[in-house]
């Protein structure tokens, strides 16, 4: 059957896979909240580690699903993978470092010898948290926002300013969607803990903590959204695959694509209620709302950026230049052979949650923290 | 841009960074299973020494993934920062079984991880256990998929290339997955590692014995890692003689500079031992080795599979040798230029709209299109890998190779006299092997790599195209940034392995 399918639909199945698991990897993203609330409702020793080893737990997974983005736009969309990756070299090569630092932080920490010391580690989690995630928002803004490079008759990338990347995070837009993700994730971190942990001093901090940063994303979230659709974006023409700026595009792509306004509105919706629902109602599963409407908000945002005859990875240096999702491809027989592997992915997802549900039955309580496995313990 | 500076630089830092996550996987790999063995003991016997065993050794398994996974990320995205004209030219192959491997390997590894170090009071014991072994499974599936990537680096197949858009694709992901060489790999990367594994258990445990503590738990996981390390050894060996063959059917430049061998003979001798003449190049009349013991004939047995057949050397490979059939790098250059030149009027009469120019350019490029990456060579000499770098890695790791299952037979011999503790001499050895264990399987990746130089894509894609175009400096700079900061990491990893070693197991 996958057999059968045109080029044109693999793409967009292709788009909306990598835009799912680059969705997922946003929620996941409350790892790297957690990260950086370590600094802030921590208040001894005990509370760090309840946070640390409440996140430790997860923090591979989220890991593992930026890999697979990566994987997943590489086997997809290779052009993409060659022109962002090569050309805005630093933005990329930045967040690889913190990420770095970030998985071998949770091991290390608390281990005697580890030469840099626990502060170090520490500090390594907040920049990942922090600058981290900033870089990533950025380097997303630039779906909407465009970057300076032209591609030759190879294929071959040409950057065209000397910061490969870096120039990304002065756009206003860009730096908001970035500050927008740092403050979601921590948002979802404290949701995240309320859920995960049994002790309230620490859980009553961490709902007082989701709730103000929630609100501290606001302004950003406002901006990014006024900003989208308000802005030129990089219209196709389906008939030539000319590129053009047309006013309102991104505005035009809402309204013609009236389910990607609804998976807005209830993504926004599902983290709005996640909030309120454990800042004022005292309950505890929020996570799980505000998790979804994420994912949710994530799927409108990338479907916004590569569906309805729209650049993806736009130049502005050369219009023509810009990707699409149907120039940079891989071919049909590999997205074919790709689509029945994805017919995988469900299985992944229902262990995953299986064992999830295994691991989280009880929550992370002060006892356990120096019972019999305190050893072991991040 | 000097690219030929940023090419040097982006090899060096790819050789950096790959043999810094070498350091580390070889030991995940092996160690992985080691543990698996360790708790399937102990639920089988119930007795409680088993599992304090299984969380020591899990302890030292854990410090050394975390850094395995540290690394691993920059390789991953190494291919699109600094190869980029790589990532395009053959993304369509290379990107599946990077992203399979995310999907079937990397997700076992993480989830399960999870369970291994902290389900110990959350899932029940035989829970556990699967979690450990999936934790093993996961892990070695991870080397299948990206060996696979790499063996069809090695030896491409399953694919055409697409003028139009210049670029390589996918047409049998079959042809890719069952590759020979790939399957090959697979099997030789981890069975190694196994071996890397055992050798590590061995040679902790071999500390102890000298420390005089945790005798009981030492000798046990001297036992299990000896017998494990023994079969895993001997099968290296037979699979390492395998690849040696696929190396001469398939890249027969490699087998050359593995064996500094200039001149084609038959019958070929194998070299045992040898010390390379470092002044010859390739057409040069000097001698081939300074010092050198050779066994007569048994290379043509070990390449060909012949007694006395014919095996090329280096200048057979490159010149050319018409008595032999053999066509040289000189030749295929002259082609490969053609092929160049008349993909790039194909690419002009199209942006032309001149059909029929495209159309004839088009069959001259056909014609020659097997020659393409020999076209983007200067010169012969380019076509020959850096013969001493390959020649002494291969030795290293053959010599090496044939003493670790002489180490696992003696360990294994005096455990069962009884009087391993009293043997300090083995011990030693022991925790010396330890290293050595590592160096084998470190010059076993750059025998593979550099050998293989100068293509990225074997006879398609010389490294020099496949970088991505970027000036030298910023590939310098995050160079040394990967240097000081996988050394720190390093430095802090040993620092506290050692240190949980002398800790040791706790009640
Ligand atoms: C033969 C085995 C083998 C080889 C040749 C490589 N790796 Fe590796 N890799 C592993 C075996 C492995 C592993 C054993 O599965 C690791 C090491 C420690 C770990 O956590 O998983 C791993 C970790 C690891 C990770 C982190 C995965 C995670 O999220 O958990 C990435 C992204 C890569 N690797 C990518 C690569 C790339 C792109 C390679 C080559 C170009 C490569 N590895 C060579
Ligand atoms: C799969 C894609 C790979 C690419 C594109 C690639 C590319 C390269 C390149 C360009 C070099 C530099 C060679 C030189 O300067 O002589 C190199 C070296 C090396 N690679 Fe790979 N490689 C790949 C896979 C691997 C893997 C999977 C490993 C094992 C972890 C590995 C291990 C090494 C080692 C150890 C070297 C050292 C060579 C030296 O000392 O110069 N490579 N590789
Ligand atoms: C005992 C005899 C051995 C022989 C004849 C042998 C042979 C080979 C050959 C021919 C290659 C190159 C394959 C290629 O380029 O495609 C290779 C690669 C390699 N060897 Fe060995 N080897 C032996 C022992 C060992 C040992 C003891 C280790 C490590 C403990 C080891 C680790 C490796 C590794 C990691 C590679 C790179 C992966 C690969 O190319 O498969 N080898 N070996």
């Amino acid at each position: 059957m996958i057999g059968n399918l045109d080029q044109k639909t693999l793409q967009d199945i292709w788009w909306l896979i990598a835009s799912l698991v680059g969705s997922l990897f946003l929620f996941l993203t409350f790892v790297q909240g957690g990260q950086t609330l370590l600094f802030t409702v921590a208040r001894n020793e005990l509370d760090k580690s309840l946070i640390v080893n409440s996140i430790g737990r997860k923090w591979e997974l989220t890991f593992t699903t930026l890999v697979l983005f990566g994987g997943a736009l590489f086997a997809a969309f290779p052009l993409f993978y060659a022109t962002s990756f090569g050309g805005a070299y630093w933005v990329w090569m930045l967040i690889l470092f913190t990420f770095i630092g970030q998985a071998v932080s949770f091991e290390y920490r608390s281990k005697p010898g580890n030469l840099l010391g626990a502060k170090t580690y520490e500090g390594f989690m907040f920049i990942n948290g922090s600058l981290g995630l900033l870089l990533i928002g950025a380097a997303v803004g630039t779906f909407f926002t465009g970057s300076s490079f032209v591609l030759n008759p190879y294929h071959s990338v040409a950057w065209q300013t000397p910061f490969h990347g870096l120039e990304a995070a002065t756009n206003p837009f860009n730096l908001g969607l970035g500050l927008f993700l740092v403050f979601l994730a921590r948002t979802l971190g404290a949701l995240y803990l309320v859920n995960n942990l049994d002790h309230p001093p620490l859980t009553g901090r961490c709902r007082r903590a989701a709730w103000n940063n929630f609100l501290c994303s606001l302004p950003f979230l406002l901006g990014v959204l006024a900003g989208l659709l308000t802005m030129r974006g990089f219209a196709v023409d389906p008939a030539t695959g000319q590129v053009s700026m047309e006013v309102g595009k991104y505005l035009h792509n809402l309204l013609a694509m009236p389910l990607v306004a609804m998976l807005l509105l209830a993504g926004l919706s599902g983290v709005i209620w996640g909030v309120i629902s454990v800042r004022f109602l005292n309950q505890d599963g929020g996570i799980w709302f505000a998790g979804l409407g994420t994912v949710l908000v994530g799927l409108a945002l990338f479907s916004l950026a590569g569906y309805h005859h729209t650049a993806f990875y736009p130049s502005v240096s050369d219009l023509q230049s810009s990707l699409t999702i149907h120039n940079a491809s891989s071919s049909h027989y590999t997205l074919t052979a790709m689509t029945y592997v994805a017919l995988a992915v469900p299985l992944v997802v229902a262990y995953i949650w299986y064992v999830w549900r295994q691991m989280d039955a009880r929550k992370l309580s002060p006892a356990e923290m120096d019972g019999e496995y305190a050893k072991e313990l991040y | 841009m000097d690219l030929a500076s940023t090419v040097q630089w982006a090899r060096a830092q790819f050789a950096l960074t790959a043999m810094y996550h070498w350091i580390f996987v070889p030991l995940t790999l092996g160690l992985s299973f080691l543990v698996a063995f360790f708790e399937s003991i102990y639920l089988s016997t119930g007795n409680p020494e088993w599992k304090r065993l299984t969380k020591f050794w899990m302890t030292l398994f854990g410090v050394n993934f975390a850094i395995g996974v540290a690394t691993g990320i920059i390789m991953e995205f190494e291919f699109g920062t600094n190869w980029s004209n790589y990532s395009w030219m053959v993304g369509d192959i290379f990107g599946a079984p990077l992203a399979v491997e995310g999907i079937f390997a990397f997700f076992l590894e993480a989830t399960f991880f999870a369970v291994m170090f902290f389900g110990w009071e959350r899932v029940g014991k035989g829970f556990h256990l699967f979690s450990t072994w999936m934790v093993a499974v996961g892990s070695n599936l991870s080397a299948l998929w990206i060996l696979i990537a790499n063996g069809w680096m090695q030896f491409p197949t399953g694919m055409a290339f697409n003028p139009d858009l210049a670029r390589f694709e996918m047409r049998d992901i079959w042809a890719v997955i069952l590759s020979p060489v790939a399957l090959d790999k697979f099997m030789h990367a981890t069975s190694s590692s196994f071996v890397v594994g055992s050798l590590f258990v061995v040679g902790v445990s071999a500390l102890f014995l000298l420390q005089g503590r945790h005798l009981t738990m030492a000798k046990r996981s001297m036992a299990v890692a000896a017998v494990f390390g023994l079969i895993s050894s001997l099968f290296v060996g037979i699979n390492g003689d395998e690849s040696a063959y696929s190396v001469a059917q398939r890249q027969p430049m490699k087998l050359a500079a593995m064996e500094g061998l200039y001149d084609g003979a038959a019958p070929a001798p194998l070299v045992l031992g040898g010390i390379i003449n470092p002044m010859k190049n390739p057409g040069d009349a000097g001698s081939d080795f300074l010092a050198v013991v050779k066994a007569p004939g048994l290379l043509s047995l070990l390449a060909e599979r012949k007694l006395g057949a014919f095996v090329p050397g280096i200048n057979d490979l490159a010149f050319g040798n018409p008595a032999r059939q053999i066509v040289g790098a000189k030749e295929r250059i002259a082609s490969g230029r053609i092929a160049v030149r008349e993909l790039a009027s194909y690419k002009e009469a199209q942006a032309r709209g001149d059909v029929q120019a495209a159309a004839q350019s088009l069959a001259g490029f056909k014609t020659h299109e097997s020659d393409l990456g020999y076209g983007y060579l200067k010169n012969p000499l380019d076509a020959v890998p850096p013969v001493a770098t390959t020649f002494y890695s291969f030795h290293l790791m053959v010599v090496l190779g044939t003493l670790f299952p002489l180490l696992f037979l003696l360990v294994l011999y005096h455990l069962y006299q009884g009087d391993i503790e009293r043997c300090p001499w083995l011990n030693r050895a022991s925790f010396l092997f330890l290293f050595l264990g590592y160096i084998a399987s470190q010059a076993g990746w750059v025998l593979a790599e550099v050998g293989r130089q100068p293509w990225a894509i074997q006879n398609l894609l010389p490294v020099g195209v496949a970088a991505t175009p970027i000036a030298a400096g910023n590939v310098k700079l995050t160079f040394f940034i990967f240097l000081t900061l996988f050394t720190a990491l390093l430095i802090a990893e040993i620092g506290i392995m050692a240190r949980q070693i002398k800790i040791g197991p706790e009640d």
